[in-house]
């Protein structure tokens, strides 16, 4: 009797979910910069795992003699102070940009979802505790943070990854903890803990199933915030070094020519901006498609 | 009111403490022995474990972590491990530099924001409304530092209207006494210093504020559209007032509290913001220093900027939220 609930239950919840996606989709497929946003995301997906075949120059190969030489017919973005094409090293970073924003914010979503639940079903002295341990990372400054986090643990993409998704893994938490908090004593959950369901089973296969809306738009917004904030670190020479060709890196490198040769620091910030504009864009239209009220 | 303001106050000490205790951990237990950066890379390992002795470094880490706390009660953060400088004169002669790019940085972000947020809102849905909105988008998906360096190139390198870097020229710099070069200068009748300064503050508050000004005008669009469909407006244009009276006088002044919070809290992350602000403008403050110490593995001063710059934002939360508790009633019973 129980497993026909349950399979009621499950079976009821699918259909539900079914018709939530379909209506999201309809609505982002109405907003017109939300669409503009997935296609710009699909042609960087594309370029990140086939740019090899876009690249007009090796992106790591470069000739002294060419170097910081204006966009012109040869070299459609110029050259770098090593005389690398720098439209071959912009479409070799979007591999770096997207991998470090999309591991960045799954690593962290994945801790917080862990502690955002704890806190949230049980409550009481581990929701304080571990809210507070939240706490205290959010009161720096993030971007300082994985600064002080660099600086400890190295340089590199890795490093850049752990430290970029240490930082951010108090909102995940939170997100997911008043997510679980709003609907832990709703009857579908109640009757799952009365048919002899175990804690995990309830808050991973009942509850958050049915709350990942806030999570999945702040994850998609999170990934903008994680391209950015990798690009600072290597601005800064802390983050992905060279010769790796991630966007950031290299307008910190050509820092010292852009005097002269201005272009060095122009496309790769376009780049950047392009890439995280497109996820804010789809972002706010996924928050916009997911909310309830405008659904109605 | 006092009640709150003490219960919030109470609620302070605890973040500051476990804000120390994250920094020492970061510091202390992931780092580099700092004796073996003092002595380099030749030194012995008797003549590191002297040092090591010498500096409290073998004694067990919580008793470290006491001597480190009682040096933050009193000021002191250590010397630099480079310059063998106090780290706590080195930040407090940098910071007042930081405090006046981050203030007029906010001055401009509310000012810019708060306008464009108003006319996005009141002429929802036209070209205004879609030109001020994509302007806001583009602002949040902007890296500060390459907004920093294209302002450089177009105003300085190509018209050479602004200087490219640093916060004066030498040997104007004002009578010292707030160490706000602008507050200074007026002060003092400096007018001179006061312009030199003042151009030398154009672009990096420009670059700065962007992504605040984004976040403001955004966050006041959304207010000011849910105040504006409220039944009080309705009434306030059915008698019949000035249009600019019902979104100034009624709206706005409704709309400013939450955007008060707003603001606040990006007063709080500028300080990330400057670091970056800092190094692409050469700006002497304490986000450039704390890049520097952090290349040279300099980490009493790592950790004394960061602990200075987490309990600024730390202060400037709890200033914000009481604002928030003062201007909202409600939230006091809460």
């Amino acid at each position: 009797m129980y497993a026909d609930i349950e399979l009621n239950t499950n079976v009821n919840e699918k259909k539900t979910r079914y018709k939530l996606f379909k209506n999201v989709l309809n609505m982002l497929i109405k907003n017109k910069a939300a669409l503009i946003g997935l296609i710009i995301i699909f042609l960087l997906i594309i370029v990140a795992l086939f740019g090899k075949f876009f690249m007009p120059y090796d992106p790591y190969v470069g000739e002294l003699s060419q170097s910081l030489q204006a966009p012109s017919a040869a070299h459609i973005f110029g050259t770098d102070e090593q005389g690398r094409d720098i439209l071959s090293r912009i479409i070799d970073g979007t591999k770096i940009s997207l991998r470090v924003g999309v591991t960045s914010v799954a690593v962290a979503l994945s801790i917080g979802t862990v502690i955002g639940s704890i806190a949230g079903y049980y409550g009481g002295k581990i929701d304080m505790l571990l809210m507070r341990i939240m706490d205290i990372i959010l009161a720096f400054p993030s971007l300082l943070l994985a600064i002080a986090f660099m600086s400890v643990l190295g340089r590199g993409i890795d490093k850049a990854v752990i430290a970029i998704s240490i930082v951010t893994i108090p909102e995940y938490a939170r997100i997911v903890r008043g997510c679980i908090l709003t609907v832990k004593e709703n009857e579908y959950v109640q009757a799952a803990r009365v048919i002899g369901n175990k804690d995990r089973t309830i808050i991973f296969k009942h509850i958050l199933p049915n709350v990942m809306s806030p999570i999945i738009v702040r994850a998609t917004l999170g990934i903008s915030t994680a391209i950015l904030e990798t690009s600072s670190l290597g601005f800064l020479g802390l983050g992905v070094q060279p010769p790796l060709a991630e966007w950031g890196s290299m307008l910190g490198a050509g820092r010292g020519y852009f005097y002269n040769a201005p272009h060095i620091v122009l496309f790769p910030g376009i780049a950047i901006t392009i890439t995280v504009l497109a996820f804010n864009l789809f972002g706010d239209g996924l928050r916009d498609a997911l909310d309830p009220k405008l659904r109605k | 009111m006092l009640k709150y303001i003490l219960k919030r106050l109470a609620l302070l000490v605890p973040v500051i403490i476990g804000v120390s205790v994250l920094v020492f951990l970061v510091m202390h237990v992931f780092t580099t022995d700092p004796a073996s950066i003092i002595l380099g890379q030749h030194a012995t390992a008797e003549q590191v474990e002297k040092l090591r002795e010498e500096l409290g470094l073998n004694k067990p880490l919580y008793v470290q972590y006491f001597m480190f706390m009682k040096g933050v009660l009193h000021g002191n953060f250590g010397n630099s491990l480079i310059t063998k400088t106090s780290v706590t004169n080195e930040i407090l002669s940098r910071f007042p530099a930081t405090i006046e790019l981050a203030l007029v940085a906010i001055i401009i972000a509310s000012i810019f924001g708060i306008l464009m947020g108003i006319l996005s809102a009141v002429k929802q849905n036209s070209i205004v409304d879609y030109i001020s909105m994509f302007v806001s988008l583009i602002g949040v998906s902007m890296p500060i530092f390459w907004l920093g360096l294209m302002l450089i190139v177009l105003f300085s390198v190509k018209l050479h209207l602004l200087p490219v870097s640093g916060r004066i020229t030498i040997g104007m710099e004002p009578i010292h006494i707030t160490g706000l070069y602008l507050i200074d200068s007026l002060v003092s009748g400096n007018m001179a210093a006061f312009k030199d300064s003042l151009k030398h503050l154009i672009l990096p508050s420009i670059a700065l504020a962007s992504y605040s000004t984004a976040i403001i005008a955004r966050m006041t669009r959304s207010t000011m559209l849910e105040i504006i469909q409220q039944d009080y407006i309705r009434t306030a244009r059915a008698k019949g007032l000035f249009e600019k009276t019902v979104i100034l006088k009624h709206a706005l002044r409704n709309a400013l509290i939450p955007i008060t919070t707003v603001i606040g809290l990006q007063l709080g992350s500028l300080l990330g913001g400057a670091v970056l602000t800092e190094t692409v403008f050469s700006w002497p403050g304490v986000g450039s220093y704390t890049i520097d110490a952090i290349l040279k593995s300099d980490y009493p001063v790592v950790q004394g900027a960061v602990m200075i710059f987490a309990t600024v934002f730390v202060l400037v939360n709890l200033v914000v939220d009481l604002l928030y508790a003062y201007l909202d009633p409600r939230i006091k019973y809460s």
